[in-house]
């Protein structure tokens, strides 16, 4: 076997806070091998990127590391700042989640990579010049010799993305550490990437540390899997062991959270189609008007959509398709310049905003961030309660009544009428939310990503909730999202778009099995599936049809 | 070994998302979490107590009026009465030094004690310390009423431009920028030498309506990216109007903004006033503020300095503590703001921690 290139021993972490220590990884052990990958999972907390910035000790002062961190047997623990520094991109490279804001806004890629090089190596400007154009035509950069010259804001999410894996790989690194590289791609980008890490892991013998709460991403990458919760490690295994044979209960529970395509439970599918349209959308067409020297930009053209009383429509889509500009006209918040939008059968495409004022009492949405869509400085439950109180519906304590049980609908405890939304986590805020949105219970509810900011296990607890919620209340639903396999255990139809454009609409098992437009094929294809064997199959089948 | 797993087990309990960076803020209501932090910062909390301190000493000692409210001071002396000029027991031969006293006897001084005229006389014999009590009375009143018309027409105009936008942002923006244009004491002189007379307050009003540029700017700012939060959209849809939109759900989370900025906008409208002061162009006599008293002994400054002294020390401790004050806010109001260790802490966690083995 092999020497291996990082061996972790008895490695911790804490952060000093407010005169405690607090552990946020604890005695890690593991090592890697060259041309292997390691996946360390976890949801949000579970200290998983802070294991893979303190290996290298690129964490904030309050933190504090010990046991053994060992590259080429050099212990990264004790080591001086100037050895770190030598280590650092030439041994181990750190590819991070968000290219924009890990690259250098001011400077082109081809410098920043040349700045890489000239530091690690006695290089000329020349040489280091057709290095890095090496290095980019190796990431499958398209020009390379004009891409040098562009700054990081002139290029897609996926070619800067393709940008920082040139700059990590610049110095042949013996390990690269990856943390959330994919995750503010979109799928199909998404799975060009990882198809990237993949060929160059193999083809430069590399290690990778893949950190990620991805499970999709982790059965198509890792050869191993180590799981964490709350700084512990639960669970260290082969994948196939992990992903077949988990044995922790956490592992089990995280496991069975993550939605997977084509597998949701069959749902009855009782939708009266024959009753007038909740929401009726003719050929509309949303524009942002001009703005000083930026022209006007048509968002969404020409759509058309029809949801039915008691009916989940599923919105999908990748970023900058309009599908979330599609779900804020629906409720007012956005004009519409051509065509015809009728809510509950009243036509609000020239509709003033006191118009609107009836209308809104039939509406609510749901936000994707939870964080931004309650107010920092009101109590949650005065949050939850202005839809009541400002349609003049109850006040003083009969509204206080009403927001508690508001609050038990979405299972949170009625004395949380008075916390603020910083004292609740992401999920309790998303609930919040739910509840805020069907304060007036609602025949349409917008939800607008609800999802993208939970984790997994929260996620599925969120889906659950909302779906009881939709069977007892018969709320008609537009579910905006990324994520086809969440659209999938929701949605009885599903909606695609691409470029402000509806490419394609049909009932739920009819897209997901049978979809007929290529757009749509290549968007499910690209969706990594939680099984290492089934990935395997779905990757080569993706590979060989291009 | 066990139990001391147990323990870290029982620290996680409460986890979830940023479990540990909240360990701070657990159960805290967002005002309570500004107010610690604010107490963190050594620095401004001495300065709240100096400043109110320095504000007691200064409304109580002599007569002092605002509007209506009258109050009579406990100081022998009054700005106006004239008593007898000291000669002869001054050092140099010069007259009317100051007759306080700080150097204890067992030093070789003559103990603590305030005497006649802890702060001298000036040349016809007027106390010089109720003279510099008026003066800071009227430099704090005039700061006061500056700050509080910056305030207000600073903040609608940069909630309105910034909520509103389009035309109306532009237009109030380019009349903000034409504002700040203008030297403030060239503006300062210009209104000085017409409402000068009129009185120090009605000087301090015309200077607030000049002084409230860079706080709409500010205010401005802040509604732009208030404004497309989500919360924001949320209370649109559950029919709230503009008004509750701007003053229940934005201004509230602009408010540490605002009032940073105007702690740091009084620190400069105490200056500005005693600048013009000193210029000629603010309070003009027979009223007494700091800068004007700066000015009116300048000629004193070498044979008799503590005219210079006494007001000049005024001046730098009321602006020196609202400075520091306004930072300890700053501080409290940012949320990025982490506290930092300190050695001794350190120090303590690793005993703690050798104990704990």
């Amino acid at each position: 076997m092999s020497k291996p290139i990082l061996k972790v021993e008895d490695f911790s972490v804490d952060f000093w806070v407010d005169g405690v220590w607090y552990p946020a990884a604890v005695k890690m052990n593991f090592e890697l091998h060259p041309g292997k990958v390691l996946a360390i999972v976890g949801e949000s907390g579970s200290g998983k990127s802070t294991t893979a910035l303190g290996l290298m000790d690129l964490l904030a002062t309050n933190a504090r590391r010990s046991g053994s961190v060992l590259v080429k047997d050099e212990d990264m623990i004790k080591a001086k700042g100037s050895v770190l520094r030598k280590f650092r991109g030439k041994e181990v490279a750190y590819i991070f989640q968000e290219p924009m804001t890990a690259l250098n806004p001011v400077y082109t890629i081809g410098f920043q990579v040349v700045e890489t090089l000239r530091n690690h190596f006695d290089m000329g400007p020349k040489t280091a010049r057709d290095r890095a154009i090496e290095l980019l035509t190796m990431v499958e950069i398209p020009n390379p010799e004009q891409s040098f010259d562009k700054y990081p804001h002139q290029l897609s999410g996926g070619q800067r993305q393709r940008a920082m894996i040139a700059q990590a790989l610049a110095c042949d690194p013996g390990l690269l550490v990856a943390d959330e590289p994919t995750t503010a791609l979109d799928v199909t980008i998404q799975a060009e990437i990882l198809d990237l890490m993949r060929n160059l892991k193999t083809r430069l013998n590399s290690a990778i540390l893949l950190i990620t709460h991805d499970m999709g991403v982790v059965a198509d990458m890792a050869d191993e899997i180590l799981v964490m919760k709350d700084g512990f490690t639960v669970e260290h295994g082969s994948s196939d062991q992990v992903f077949n044979r988990p044995t922790h209960p956490y592992t089990k529970e995280l496991l069975a959270a993550v939605p997977k395509l084509g597998s949701s439970r069959k749902r009855e599918l009782k939708v009266a189609r024959d009753a007038a349209p909740v929401m009726k959308m003719e050929n509309v067409t949303i524009e942002y008007p001009k703005r000083g020297r930026i022209p006007a930009f048509t968002a969404v053209k020409d759509f058309s959509l029809e949801i039915f009383p008691g009916e989940i429509v599923g919105l999908v889509g990748e970023s900058g398709s309009g599908k979330t500009t599609v779900g804020r006209a629906a409720i007012g918040l956005l004009p519409v310049k051509s065509g015809r939008l009728e809510i509950v059968s009243k036509d609000i495409t020239k509709a003033s905003q006191k118009e609107l004022f009836p209308i809104r009492r039939h509406t609510g949405i749901v936000f994707q961030d939870p964080a931004s869509s309650l107010n920092p400085r009101l109590p949650i439950g005065e949050s939850i309660g202005e839809p009541i109180f400002l349609a003049k519906l109850a006040k003083g304590d009969e509204l206080n009544r009403k927001v508690e049980d508001l609050l038990e609908q979405v299972e949170l405890p009625r004395s949380y009428r008075n916390r603020f939304p910083h004292e609740l986590s992401g999920g309790q805020r998303q609930r919040v939310g739910i509840a805020r949105a069907l304060a007036l219970t609602p025949d349409l509810l917008i939800a607008d990503e609800p999802t993208s900011a939970l984790d997994v296990s929260v996620q599925a607890r969120f889906l659950d909730l909302l779906l009881e919620l939709q069977d007892k209340l018969k709320f008609a639903c537009l579910f905006i999202s990324h994520d086809l396999a969440v659209v999938d255990i929701l949605a009885h139809r599903i909606a695609v778009m691409q470029d402000g454009r509806l490419v394609e609409v049909g009932d739920r098992d009819a897209i997901l099995k049978s979809a007929k437009d290529p757009y749509t094929q290549r968007l499910i294809a690209a969706v990594p599936v939680p099984d290492p064997a089934e990935q395997r199959k779905r990757r080569e089948a993706r590979l060989a049809a291009r | 070994m066990i139990k001391q797993k147990k323990k870290v087990e029982d620290s996680l309990v409460a986890s979830g998302e940023n479990a540990i960076a909240n360990k701070e803020v657990e159960g805290l209501s967002q005002g309570q979490i500004i107010v610690r932090r604010f107490l963190r910062h050594r620095a401004a909390v001495f300065s709240v107590f100096f400043l109110f301190s320095i504000m007691i000493l200064v409304f109580s000692a002599v007569d002092s009026q605002f509007g209506p409210i009258r109050t009579n001071g406990w100081w022998k002396w009054n700005p106006d009465d004239i008593p007898e000029l000291r000669f002869g027991d001054c050092p140099n031969d010069t007259i009317g030094c100051p007759t306080i006293s700080v150097v204890p006897k067992f030093l070789g001084g003559d103990g603590f004690g305030l005497g006649d005229h802890p702060f001298g006389q000036d040349d016809i014999g007027r106390d010089y310390f109720s003279l510099v009590m008026k003066g800071s009375q009227r430099s704090i009143q005039v700061m006061f009423v500056i700050g509080f018309f910056a305030a207000t027409i600073g903040t609608i105009v940069g909630a309105v431009a910034g909520y509103f936008r389009g035309v109306i942002d532009n237009v109030l923006m380019r009349f903000t920028d034409f504002i700040i244009t203008i030297p403030a004491v060239i503006v300062g002189s210009v209104i000085g030498s017409k409402f000068g007379n009129l009185g120090a307050i009605v000087l301090a009003v015309y200077l607030g309506l000049f002084a409230w540029t860079g706080l709409s700017r500010l205010v401005r700012g802040e509604f732009l990216t208030l404004r497309e939060r989500e919360f924001v959209d949320a209370a649109r849809v559950a029919g709230a109007s503009t008004r509750r939109i701007i003053f229940k759900h934005i201004l509230p989370n602009a408010v540490g903004v605002i009032i940073v900025a105007v702690t740091l906008l009084l620190s400069g409208a105490i200056l500005l006033e005693t600048a013009l002061s000193y210029l000629g162009f603010g309070v003009v006599p027979p009223d007494v503020s700091l800068g004007l008293l700066i000015n009116q002994y300048q000629d004193a400054f070498t044979t008799r300095p503590f005219l210079f002294w006494y007001p000049g020390f005024f001046i730098i401790s009321i602006a020196l503590s609202i400075n520091f004050i306004g930072d300890g806010l700053r501080d409290a109001f940012d949320p990025r703001q982490k506290r930092r260790i300190t050695k001794k802490e350190k120090l303590a966690a690793k005993v703690m921690k050798r104990e704990s083995v």
